[in-house]
């Protein structure tokens, strides 16, 4: 276990620490200079080397790029040359709202999964099979950020029942804490629906087929030959044993929900990481893309660890799946 | 529930819907490749041509059966030539992706095992992070275009078919009639080329279809934050992005594109997996993912 276990977090460091590289030298090697979106265009030569050196981007791309790697070993990710103040606020500030919509999302994403697949594998080729499988397809068929719109325009425009962005109402600061937090979860439910609706379908088929197998062994038929409740064969024998698999998937599911995140908060100014991130994009913050890189780099590490240790756990049959040879695809998210 | 019945829901879909299913893709499809072929015949008019003063935001109407934009340009005529640009974007950046795509895999499938681990571990690096975020870094390094836009998604895509193409190669490598070609003295090029290419066209082909409508859904999101294909080429990501503005006195400019945008994907996806169960019954009922 232990041994396994080092293994995978040595190689996953070093994949991360390739992928930052990589991205800190394609970022700067791009056309387009980041200080002139921090100083006006008048400053004279002079003005703009002192600038320069003070924000870090003098000097040759070798050096920044060991001054870069220094600084962030020792925890100092730097400071926003957009914003002027430390990348670490920057972060902090959005790292709860994107937690709190990722994780909503994961949790109503895996409730319809598992209702989906019980239905599909129960109901296998009848009219509500088909009306689960079309309405799961057409849901991933759809442009999540439209899909947002969509229930902006319905459930918010038209109906009034959710506002339509943001992640608090404008006199929040005003609430008392019960009321601030009620008020982020009425902001919450749209995002969150639109995350977990886009994207349901691809995990629910894994685990349909998985339940197929599952139903097809025979200590199901013997559970069924005790007498035991349709019910009750379905839950403890079938979908207990159907749902191992899943949990692999669920980690490497991950990265497409990162992704997803990303554009949900585009479209509804949900205050997270994805924002942070594509407007550091726009206006070439280094020292933000690079933190933002890091950071999805590491959560996506720890997250496929889980659940290959999750699995590990639940199943001690089953050697570690060498991530070589598993299948997992990986779903635009967008 | 009686046990046979049970037994019996094992066996597959019944075959009505998978026809349903495929024709609906092929309809859906072909229908869309056919209104952007023909886009100057079906919709004569130039999609930018601004309007009349007097016709801006008008609502649907006999004149302009879909109505007009903000600028007075008619939704149908931009709907109409959007297709061109989305299944461009779709067939070409797919295509690229697959040829890498198949060329890595069964280099890493037939090739020696420093080179199998060495192609792996790239295609895990570049699949363990969020596509998205790799498609925004690289469309952001120079000012957007259409080639810009092809080339991103095909260099980001190419990784799962990497995947799919080297497992199904390991396992065609072992077949009879590859030690066979191989025992009859073929080189390692004529073996992957005559042997093991043929018995990958399935898996190929659903992959493509499943991809075309990922690679269409990514475009449209990259012209809705105004990184993808600029005015005056129509998108309908970017009219959907123009039509945000009046959500709701021009319902129609945000919903339509939506809604011809989903049919699209919703066609190649069903295109895709009736394919899949068509050609590689082993396969059914996996991901969605190709």
């Amino acid at each position: 276990m232990l041994p396994w276990l080092t293994r995978r977090l040595a190689q996953s460091l070093l994949l991360i620490f390739i992928l930052v590289s990589a991205v800190f030298f394609v970022v700067r090697l791009a056309p387009g200079d980041p200080l002139n979106q921090v100083v006006e265009e008048e400053l004279g030569a002079g003005d703009r080397e002192l600038i320069r050196q003070r924000l870090g981007l003098d000097g040759s791309l070798i050096e920044q790029y060991q001054r870069w790697l220094g600084s962030m070993l020792q925890g100092d990710l730097g400071t926003s040359l957009r914003q002027q103040r430390p990348v670490t606020e920057i972060i902090g500030e959005a790292m709860g709202p994107t937690l709190l919509l990722t994780l909503t999302a994961y949790g109503l994403q895996l409730i319809l999964v598992i209702a989906s697949a019980l239905i599909m594998a129960t109901r296998r080729g009848q009219p509500l099979d088909h009306a689960v499988q079309g309405i799961g397809l057409t849901f991933y068929s759809l442009p999540f950020f439209w899909l947002a719109l969509m229930f902006v325009l319905l459930f918010s425009r038209q109906l009034g029942w959710f506002p339509a962005g943001g992640w608090e109402s404008p006199d929040a600061a005003f609430l008392s804490v019960g009321e601030r937090w009620l008020d982020r979860l009425h902001h919450l439910v749209l995002p969150a629906m639109t995350l977990a609706l886009g994207a349901f379908m691809g995990p629910a088929r894994y685990l349909r087929a998985g339940l197929d197998d599952v139903l097809a062994q025979d200590y199901i038929l013997a559970a069924r030959a005790r007498g035991l409740s349709e019910r009750r064969v379905l839950l403890r024998h079938g979908l207990r044993n159907a749902l191992m698999p899943l949990i692999t998937l669920l980690g490497m599911w991950l990265p497409n929900l990162l992704g997803g995140a990303l554009v949900v908060e585009v479209v509804f100014g949900w205050p997270g990481m994805g924002r942070v991130t594509i407007e550091a994009i726009w206006a070439r913050d280094y020292p933000v893309i690079m933190a933002t890189t890091l950071l999805t780099g590491v959560a996506v590490v720890v997250g496929s660890t889980l659940a290959d240790l999750l699995y590990r756990w639940a199943d001690p049959r089953v050697r570690i799946p060498d991530l070589s040879e598993s299948e997992g695809g990986a779903h635009d998210a967008s | 529930m009686t046990l046979p019945e049970t037994m019996a829901t094992v066996q597959g879909p019944s075959p009505w819907w998978r026809r349903r299913g495929l024709m609906l893709g092929l309809i859906l499809t072909f229908g869309s490749a056919l209104i952007g072929l023909l886009a100057p015949l079906l919709a004569p008019g130039d999609p930018a041509a601004l309007g009349e003063l007097s016709e801006r935001l008008a609502a649907p109407s006999a004149q302009h059966l879909l109505g007009t934009d903000l600028l007075g340009r008619d939704v149908l005529v931009r709907l109409v030539h959007g297709a061109r640009t989305s299944l461009l974007v779709g067939w070409v950046s797919v295509l690229a992706a697959m040829i890498c795509g198949t060329l890595v895999g069964m280099a890493a499938g037939l090739g020696p095992r420093w080179l199998d681990r060495l192609l792996m571990s790239i295609t895990d690096l570049f699949m363990a992070f969020p596509r998205i975020f790799l498609i925004l870094l690289l469309v952001s390094l120079t000012a957007p275009s259409l080639m810009l836009i092809m080339a991103v998604l095909g260099v980001t895509g190419w990784m799962g078919v990497a995947r799919l193409v080297r497992a199904e190669t390991l396992t065609l490598r072992e077949r009879e009639f590859v030690a066979a070609a191989r025992g009859l003295g073929l080189t390692p090029w004529q073996v992957a080329w005559r042997h093991i290419l043929p018995g990958l066209w399935p898996t190929i082909i659903v992959a493509t279809s499943l991809r075309v409508g990922g690679a269409i859904l990514s475009e449209s999101f990259l012209s809705y934050l105004g990184l993808g294909v600029q005015e005056p080429m129509v998108s309908w990501g970017g009219m959907i992005q123009m039509g945000r503005a009046n959500l709701v006195d021009g319902w129609w400019l945000a919903t339509l594109p939506g809604v011809v945008l989903a049919l699209t994907v919703i066609g190649y996806n069903l295109l895709g997996e009736n394919l899949r169960e068509w050609l590689d019954p082993r396969r059914q009922g996996g991901g969605l993912d190709g």
